[in-house]
């Protein structure tokens, strides 16, 4: 059989959207007035033209499958003229500019079997990372923690009772590739790298292992007569960077990677300068299928943060104001040695002050 | 001819519940769809999953997979279960560009779908935490073929591994009032000018643009983006103080006072005793905050620009880092703004190429040269909206004091 004759790639980056935008979006661009949250799910946008558009957002389960794609195509056609567009949080939005649409949009989306809201104070979709699906180094599934949170926060998605939007993330190693939020549930492992010494000299660009080290714990030695690496264990962190430039230093352990919560992260400058997230609970069991514990921990602090916050302030606003000692009352959970900073810097995360509050 | 299902107890638990399922949408491609090679690609992908669920650990590894003419844009997964789920064995992941803030039609979004139908497993996710179309699942002479396909109407890779990674931009002023950039102009002009970097990767580490359109930064460009790209203004705010008095006539003045003029990070409000607003624009940090509780009295002004970040990153590997300012504001207007955009962003990747080491994130390299030297580097003077305070430490070199106090004044006057 002939080889298939190469071609150069057409290297053309990035599309133009304005071909794929909604026709009144594009008339309207860099015109619009004002919006309003006229319900759950749904934002209308009036331009200084008058025109209007009217979103309609839904979750969906953000892995999707041809038929499920296909669906929502289907419900693009019928009612929002072709046109959709998806948020970073990966939900999918219909446009239409007549308001008279909606109801019928918002019943085929739901009949469909998808969930219309993540607008306002909802908690929106979890943004989360690959996990066992697809990932070379997860700790943990994603989609799978995601699925099994938002069956229980599906309330919270479809209504928007928070005193402020609340975005989860997910991780599923502590590289955080899914982000900073307001509530995230990252991976965390606990035990060092366990190293097979027999593969590591054919697998493993050595120096490079060594230079992806953030505590330099590694070091190259030679081990039963072959090259290979050796781990400093009392200066390890258990971050697992090592990993992926060299899989056989396994840093994936069924019974010893964990799962730990992070509160406070917040990207928006409104009020205050933009935050990270703060570490609150760990050793939470990483349990699949369906991880019960590290679900009750988020709705307990969604409770507190629900019951205790004023309007528009963010999780971490809330903590702020409230204090760090009265939040860890708040959600009984315990404050331990691990809480307290130990990185570059940490001295700027001390107390120093008499402000205590009793 | 039937394939033989993998029993799958655990992650069949997922398919319960009112979410929507990825698990049951897995297995309608294995079960329904006609395709006999997609019935068992997916087939042996569940059989993994499980695995990965009972043994709580992943099993695919990394390697090298490219498209003819390119380095990167595909993350090769090679599975290390590879016996006991063979047709999965090679399940590789194609980032494709999206259009600038993910616009589309469901056209397009057909016409992708019926060549990933002929090429790959039918899983695909909008977007990955990068903003790329991720075509989840296929092996490594089908990743050219599909490739060849999407090419040829119009789509590109994007990045992955050390390159200029795939752009993101909010929805920003295809929808939203607050805008004050051109976010889908400065996204394309941005990334498509670096497409050989994006395509070929030989840069120190990943290098990520992003563009919001507001200080609300819905695209988290200043946690997420090496280059982030935010848009502001520098004339008054503006307000119509007859919508605002709507509001405060709707809401009550306490409730105006506790949500607005007391949540004002810099005191820069006060309300009229007729109920009208009073702002102090010297002192307004343009927060978003008030905007955001009135979006229909309160608006950016008109002398709009861009903050611009650098070296925003997530944690490895020395903790994450927001993006430092190091341009206050810019105007983006005329053409040759807009060129000395891209010109700044060439300077600031060429500069970090040279001097940053293998592995080293733009915000990191920062952090061990100091913010001063990168400054020098890029040729930007130093502006006080780049900290938050002066320097406390006393421990410091000062003999070229007079020189810089001279140039600062000098740069005053020419302003």
């Amino acid at each position: 059989m002939m080889a298939k004759e190469m071609r150069e790639p057409i290297e053309t980056g990035c599309p133009d959207a304005f071909q794929y935008m909604h026709p009144v979006m594009r008339k309207n661009y860099g015109m619009w007035k004002f919006h309003e949250h006229p319900r759950p799910g749904v934002l209308r946008h009036v331009a200084y033209s008058g025109d209007e558009i009217w979103t309609v957002r839904a979750g969906t389960q953000r892995i999707l499958d041809l038929y499920t794609l296909r669906k929502l195509c289907d419900i693009g056609d019928q009612f929002a003229d072709g046109f959709v567009h998806f948020t970073i949080r990966s939900n999918i939005e219909y446009m239409v500019a007549d308001g008279s649409k909606v109801d019928g949009l918002i019943k085929a989306i739901e009949d469909a079997g998808f969930i219309v809201g993540g607008t306002k104070n909802s908690v929106t979709m979890i943004s989360h990372t690959q996990g066992w699906l697809h990932c070379d180094i997860p700790g943990t599934d994603a989609s799978g923690v995601v699925k099994s949170m938002m069956d229980e926060l599906i309330d919270e998605f479809r209504e928007c009772n928070m005193p402020n939007r609340v975005h989860i993330t997910t991780s599923c190693c502590q590289i955080n590739c899914g982000g900073q939020g307001d509530i995230a549930i990252n991976v965390q492992h606990t035990k060092p790298p366990k190293i097979n010494h027999d593969l590591v000299g054919n697998i493993c660009e050595r120096p490079s292992v060594v230079a992806r080290c953030p505590v330099a714990a590694i070091r190259p030695a030679m081990v039963n007569g072959k090259p290979s690496l050796e781990v400093d264990e009392k200066k390890c962190i258990c971050c697992g960077a090592c990993f992926p430039p060299c899989p056989p230093m396994q840093i994936n352990d069924a019974e010893h990677t964990k799962l730990a919560i992070w509160v406070g992260g917040n990207h928006s400058n409104a009020r205050g300068k933009p935050t990270f997230q703060k570490l609150v609970a760990a050793g939470i069991p990483n349990n699949p299928p369906r991880w019960p514990e590290a679900t009750a921990l988020v709705k307990r602090i969604l409770k507190a943060y629900k019951e205790g916050a004023r309007d528009w302030e963010r999780v971490g606003e809330w903590v702020e104001r409230i204090g760090w000692s009265r939040f860890f009352e708040e959600v009984e959970l315990p404050f331990t040695k691990y809480h307290i900073d130990n990185w570059r810097g940490a001295r700027k995360s001390f107390n120093a002050s008499n402000h205590i509050r009793f | 001819m039937a394939i033989e299902k993998h029993h799958t107890p655990m992650i069949d638990q997922l398919e319960s519940g009112p979410w929507p399922s990825f698990i049951t949408g897995i297995k309608r491609m294995r079960d329904e769809h006609p395709d006999g090679r997609i019935n068992e690609v997916v087939n042996d992908l569940l059989g993994q999953l499980e695995h990965s669920y009972e043994t709580r650990k992943g099993y695919w590894k990394g390697g090298t997979v490219s498209v003819y003419g390119y380095g990167g844009g595909i993350i090769p997964r090679f599975s290390e279960v590879a016996k006991a789920f063979p047709k999965s064995k090679e399940f590789h992941t194609i980032r494709v560009q999206p259009p600038a803030g993910n616009h589309y039609t469901t056209g397009m979004l057909r016409q992708l779908a019926d060549s990933w139908e002929k090429f790959g497993s039918g899983l695909v996710t909008f977007h990955g935490q990068t903003g790329n179309i991720m075509f989840i699942g296929t092996d490594t002479q089908r990743t050219q073929d599909f490739f060849d396909d999407i090419n040829d109407y119009g789509w590109d890779l994007g990045g992955a591994g050390p390159c200029v990674r795939t752009a993101m931009s909010c929805v920003g002023a295809a929808r939203c009032e607050m805008s004050c950039v051109n976010e889908q102009k400065a996204h394309r002009l941005l990334v498509n000018n670096f497409t050989d970097d994006v395509h070929r990767p030989a840069l120190p580490y990943k290098f990520k643009f992003k563009v919001s359109g507001c200080g609300n930064d819905c695209q988290n460009a200043i946690e997420r983006a090496d280059f982030a790209v935010i848009g502001t203004w520098r004339d008054d705010m503006k307000v119509d103080q007859e919508e605002f008095k709507k509001y405060v006539a709707e809401k009550g003045r306490q409730h105006v006072m506790d949500n607005i003029i007391t949540r004002c990070p810099t005191q820069a409000l006060a309300l009229n005793d007729d109920d009208s607003l009073k702002v102090n624009n010297r002192d307004c940090v343009r927060c978003m905050h008030c905007l955001n509780v009135v979006p229909k009295a309160l608006h950016p002004g008109d002398d709009k620009g861009v903050t611009i970040c650098i070296g925003g990153k997530r944690t490895l590997k020395i903790g994450d880092l927001m993006g430092t300012v190091v341009v206050p504001f810019k105007k983006l207007e005329t053409e040759e703004d807009w060129e000395s955009l891209v010109e700044m962003a060439e300077e600031i990747i060429e500069f970090w190429a040279e001097n940053a080491l293998e592995h080293e994130r733009c915000g990191e390299m920062i952090e061990r040269i100091g913010l001063v030297n990168f400054l020098e580097g890029i040729g930007i003077e130093p502006d006080a909206n780049m900290v938050n305070e002066p320097r406390q430490s006393s421990y410091v070199r000062m003999d070229g004091w007079d020189e810089a106090a001279e140039a600062y004044f000098a740069r005053k006057a020419e302003a």
